[in-house]
């Protein structure tokens, strides 16, 4: 009985072997994270300050963005060789890949653009003027609306994937830092930083639809800073970095409430899921550590040291 | 039966009817660390949270470091409170009938203290049943294993309160107890604060700290409420009910206390 509860457990947890992969700011490296043991298994050398992290489609090429080499790197995440590094512009801090798996759409930001970058032909498609600090990206799924976030003119300047050029700029609260759109495109969500609020607006009119505060008890509201987020399977939740409160909320994406706050690591920045999305990564930059919750109990149940200040996070299956 | 197991199960159902009796005791007695949990843990949510020992892997909220703690105050008042009615049944006379009885002394101190110790097992698990309705709760199989680091806290802290009250000759003298037991053994101990806070203000109450048996009781609650086996704490709090039993049967020795001489 107990051999086969075990062999039936091992079976279900091979199913979902993967990696996660953080960036280590102050480090310099990329430290890797196994999603079965939840011990990090792997740590390799990047550029400077590498922040944004992301996989291509078929998870045979890494991007990170090594912000103070004013560059994307380019890993073979098999062998954690730096392939090549692509043209971004400068200070480049966070990206998001376009479904066609080809452009990278990169913030600048010093400069106050968005840099489109070409990952076959290595080349600068366009550069975009958008606000003064851009920083969080987003794509839609459907490809044909990116998202850059200024934090300085706290807008969220939306560009037509088609022309390359911007069709509307919408007002946020103070300092956005990420956005994200639904699976099925319908909203679009911002995190403003200091404002403290998430705002999200309809995709299609680009007006705002709600707005959701946070309260963590306990901690004086300064130090709640909506960063990073992810929805859950289903879009049904939203889980949300809250920055140097140490807590994630979980945000209900329907009826826009905040249900639940979890005590994580110091500065949350950004996380990831697993692959069945029961597992969720946060990486907490002050305390250089990951903390891993449990989406289904919403409890953090353990938290691993990383290198020092870990930013970013990017989940990649191994079988 | 044998009349071991009558002197057992007369002297447990005493204590335990003793108990029931006492109702404002149990109230009292669960009154104590839910006033820490819920009043005194609130207002330093923040305070811990910033690094993590074991047996925790990830950080966790004041309330949820000091439950254990507060399980081991619990046994600790108990273990007290069971010298407190010691010294009561020796003044009203019941105790020399006790130790009159044709059984070894050490076995019927030894009933005194298991009834002592099923008793505070009860309230603990009704606190932990309060804590988690409360939001603290541990793993399933945790309220299973804390069983038996309950029994052994139990018993050392019974066998503190069984050793006290060979020595406190009258009732008058128990705040004495209070003042000079109970509270420095609660405070320099793991119970409020991990030890690497203590270490921080001051290396010498760190190490009275760690010297504290009912810091090695805590922490043997602690781990097994976790899953999880921490020997060195279990080795320290055997040897510490050792040394107490020793002592407390040394001090209700009748040649010493001259009991036999009255009887």
């Amino acid at each position: 009985m107990i051999r086969t509860t075990l062999a039936a457990l091992l079976l279900t947890t091979t199913a979902h072997a993967g990696e996660i992969w953080v960036t280590n700011e102050k480090d310099d490296t990329v430290s890797v994270i196994s999603t079965e043991t939840l011990e990090v298994i792997k740590t390799y050398e990047t550029g400077e300050r590498p922040r944004g992290i992301t996989f291509s489609k078929d998870f045979s090429l890494l991007y990170i963005c090594a912000s103070d080499s004013n560059a994307v790197q380019v890993m073979d995440p098999n062998s954690g060789e730096i392939l090549h590094d692509l043209p971004s512009g400068e200070d480049p801090e966070q990206f998001v890949l376009h479904p066609d798996d080809r452009h990278l759409y990169i913030a600048n930001e010093d400069d106050a653009i968005t840099t489109v970058v070409d990952t076959e032909t290595r080349k600068v498609v366009a550069q975009i003027d958008v606000g003064i600090e851009p920083e969080g990206m987003a794509v839609s799924p459907d490809g044909k609306i990116a998202i850059t976030t200024s934090e300085t003119t706290n807008m969220a300047h939306w560009i037509d994937t088609e022309t390359q050029e911007l069709f509307a700029n919408t007002l946020v609260d103070s300092r956005p830092r990420h956005a994200e759109f639904l699976r099925d495109g319908s909203e679009m969500w911002v995190s403003s930083e200091i404002g403290g609020t998430l705002t999200i607006f309809d995709t299609a009119t680009q007006a705002e639809k709600a707005k959701i505060s946070f309260e963590v008890q306990g901690v004086h509201p300064d130090r709640v800073q909506p960063v990073g987020f992810e929805f859950t399977d289903g879009d049904t939740h939203a889980f949300v970095a809250l920055g140097p409160s140490n807590h994630v909320a979980v945000v209900n994406a329907e009826t826009y409430e905040v249900e639940d706050y979890i005590l994580v690591g110091r500065r949350v920045w950004h996380m990831d899921f697993n692959e069945d999305r029961s597992l969720l990564f946060t990486t907490n930059g002050v305390s250089g550590d990951v903390t891993v919750i449990d989406v289904a109990k919403r409890e953090a149940i353990k938290s691993i040291k990383v290198g020092r200040f870990p930013w970013g996070a990017a989940f990649r299956p191994t079988n | 039966m044998s009349p071991y197991l009558i002197s057992l199960r007369a002297i447990v159902g005493r204590e335990a009817l003793r108990f029931i009796h006492q109702r404002e005791r149990f109230i009292a007695a669960l009154v104590r660390p839910l006033v820490w949990l819920l009043v005194f843990a609130a207002g330093f949510r923040a305070a811990l949270g910033l690094s993590i020992i074991p047996p925790y892997q990830t950080y966790i909220a004041y309330e949820t470091y000091i439950v254990p703690g507060l399980c081991g105050m619990i046994m600790l008042f108990n273990g007290m409170q069971s010298s407190l009615s010691l010294v009561y049944d020796r003044e009203m006379g019941s105790m020399k009938l006790l130790l009159t009885a044709p059984l070894p002394r050490w076995w019927l101190l030894f009933c005194k203290l298991a009834g002592a110790t099923a008793i505070s097992i009860l309230q603990v698990y009704a606190f932990l049943a309060i804590a988690a309705l409360y939001g603290i709760d541990m793993p399933p199989l945790g309220y299973i294993t804390v069983l038996p680091a309950l029994a052994v806290a139990g018993l050392m802290l019974g066998a503190l309160g069984l050793l006290l009250s060979s020595f406190i000759k009258q009732l008058e003298n128990f705040a004495g107890v209070m003042n000079f037991v109970i509270f420095p053994m609660f405070f320099l101990s793991s119970a409020l604060y991990p030890l690497w806070k203590m270490a921080e203000s001051s290396k010498l109450l760190h190490d009275i700290c760690a010297l504290n048996p009912f810091t090695h009781a805590v922490e043997l609650i602690r781990f097994a409420l976790y899953v999880q086996f921490n020997a060195a704490a279990l080795g320290w709090t055997l040897l510490a009910a050792a040394v107490f039993v020793a002592a407390a049967l040394w001090g209700y020795n009748p040649s010493r206390t001259g009991m036999s001489r009255r009887g």
